[in-house]
């Protein structure tokens, strides 16, 4: 005869497949998992979890992640503070930030303009950033959202909204990606390489 | 030509585009001979992925999809055409949203219609050049609206069927149909319409582009015009188009520069 699970089982099931990308069989087994795990274990993961929205906010100057606000990026003095990296996600700060050539500040729009899923400029920080700029004047505004579509979107309105400011205002290069090769290249993106040529 | 083939091969332009999985991205597309359909890119979002260029949103391509268990993944992609100039203005990257959203509101999935096909890829082509991106856009709806069954009657009055006088006339888009001032002044849910107005609306469902696009108008006609076709269209989808929004805050950006 089948019995069905006891409930906090179940509840945990059932919280595993809000998850994104975790549908009912994944979410069962990594809750067996934990059953037969030591307690500790279960615990570190509960407090984990329960410490990631009770002990993060948003950063006040950039709206990065952080356990503290201001950001440590945003209170390291020895960074530029004459140049600001307009990013689309949190991620993209650590990208950015792991090669280790850019040393100025962030900024977190927390998404980028996408008008079908209802994405308007409204929707990300950009007020903020334009008051960060009025407060805190810098040389050089650096967009770094992404090189799509929405991407592309987000830089030109940026780019548009903050001429007035008289700032100089950057774009991540575009081209080819390392160990790629040129003749499964896009057009959009050959094009802006070759736009993009540099001597050697 | 039967669905179920294990890989297939399409044209189509990309009409949406959602994040999907890890590294995935899930496209809307319109393609002439299967209609809208929905495929999966795989690893699109690596910036090393040979496909990602190649399913950018609004770009003309070549597809090879195999059929799989729920979506159809695309194996292969090639871009036809990729519309440079609609990435590089923003009024214009608006309007392609625009052009996208109304052929995607409009139609079903897996419903064939080349005609839409050929419109939207011609409409694309167009607003790379077009000096007028609203009368594009008017032009586009009425021409959509011919091709998906929502065609408004322009030249006579839906009720008594007389032809359309030289005065105010009325839009009512539960009739799918002008109203003479007589029908029409009474009916509730419909739009006044400028006797000019109607004419330029008339003159777009008829022509073609190469005509059309040498048309001069003014702000106020236009802003009329929009509104009429706004207001047939809300009622039709029963939903607002959330591109409309976009434009509009540009065009009211752009008027501020100006000044």
């Amino acid at each position: 005869m089948a019995t069905i699970p006891p409930e906090p089982v179940t509840r945990l099931i059932e919280a595993f497949s809000q998850l994104p990308g975790i549908g009912p069989k994944t979410a069962s087994r990594l809750t067996f998992y934990l059953l037969r795990r030591p307690a500790e274990q279960a615990e570190a993961l509960a407090d984990a979890i329960r410490d990631l929205k009770r002990k993060t906010v948003f950063c006040s100057i950039c709206f990065n992640i952080t356990d503290q606000s201001p950001c440590a990026i945003c209170r390291d003095e020895t960074r530029d503070r004459s140049i600001i990296c307009v990013v689309e996600e949190p991620l993209d700060v650590l990208a950015i930030d792991r090669t280790g050539e850019y040393r100025g500040l962030y900024h977190v729009l927390h998404g980028a303009i996408s008008p079908v899923e209802g994405i308007g400029p409204d929707e990300l920080r950009i007020q903020e950033l334009v008051a960060r700029l009025k407060n805190q004047p810098v040389q050089e505004v650096l967009l770094a959202t992404n090189p799509n579509l929405e991407g592309e979107a987000t830089a030109m309105y940026l780019a548009r909204l903050l001429q007035p400011l008289g700032v100089r205002i950057t774009r991540l290069a575009r081209g080819l990606p390392v160990g790629g090769d040129l003749e499964y290249a896009d057009v959009i993106t050959l094009s802006r390489a070759l736009q993009g040529r540099r001597e050697m | 030509m039967s669905s179920r083939e294990r890989v297939y091969r399409v044209e189509a332009i990309v009409l949406r585009r959602v994040d999907f999985g890890e590294a995935d991205r899930l496209l809307t597309v319109f393609t002439p001979d299967r209609g809208k359909l929905r495929l999966i890119a795989k690893g699109a979002r690596k910036p090393s992925s040979r496909k990602s260029g190649h399913v950018e949103l609004f770009t003309h391509d070549q597809f090879l999809v195999a059929a799989g268990r729920e979506l159809d993944i695309i194996v292969q992609a090639e871009t036809v055409e990729a519309f440079l100039p609609l990435r590089e203005d923003l009024l214009r990257t608006s309007h392609a949203y625009y052009l996208a959203e109304l052929a995607d509101a409009f139609t079903a999935e897996r419903d064939e219609n080349r005609p839409l096909f050929h419109l939207l890829k011609d409409a694309l082509g167009w607003l790379c050049t077009a000096d007028d991106l609203a009368l594009l856009a008017r032009y586009y709806e009425l021409h959509l609206l011919g091709i998906v069954g929502f065609q408004p009657q322009l030249f006579l009055c839906g009720n008594c069927k007389k032809e359309l006088s030289a005065g105010t006339n009325y839009l009512a888009p539960g009739e799918g149909s002008v109203l003479c001032q007589r029908c029409g002044a009474d009916q509730t849910g419909t739009v006044r319409i400028s006797a000019n107005a109607l004419k330029v609306l008339q003159f777009l469902q008829i022509h073609d582009w190469g005509t059309c696009r040498l048309l001069r108008l003014n702000t106020p006609m236009h802003a009329e015009m929009e509104r009429a076709m706004q207001h047939y269209l809300l009622y039709h989808l029963e939903r607002k188009l959330k591109s409309v929004d976009l434009i509009h805050r540009l065009r009211r950006q752009l008027e501020m520069n100006q000044r």
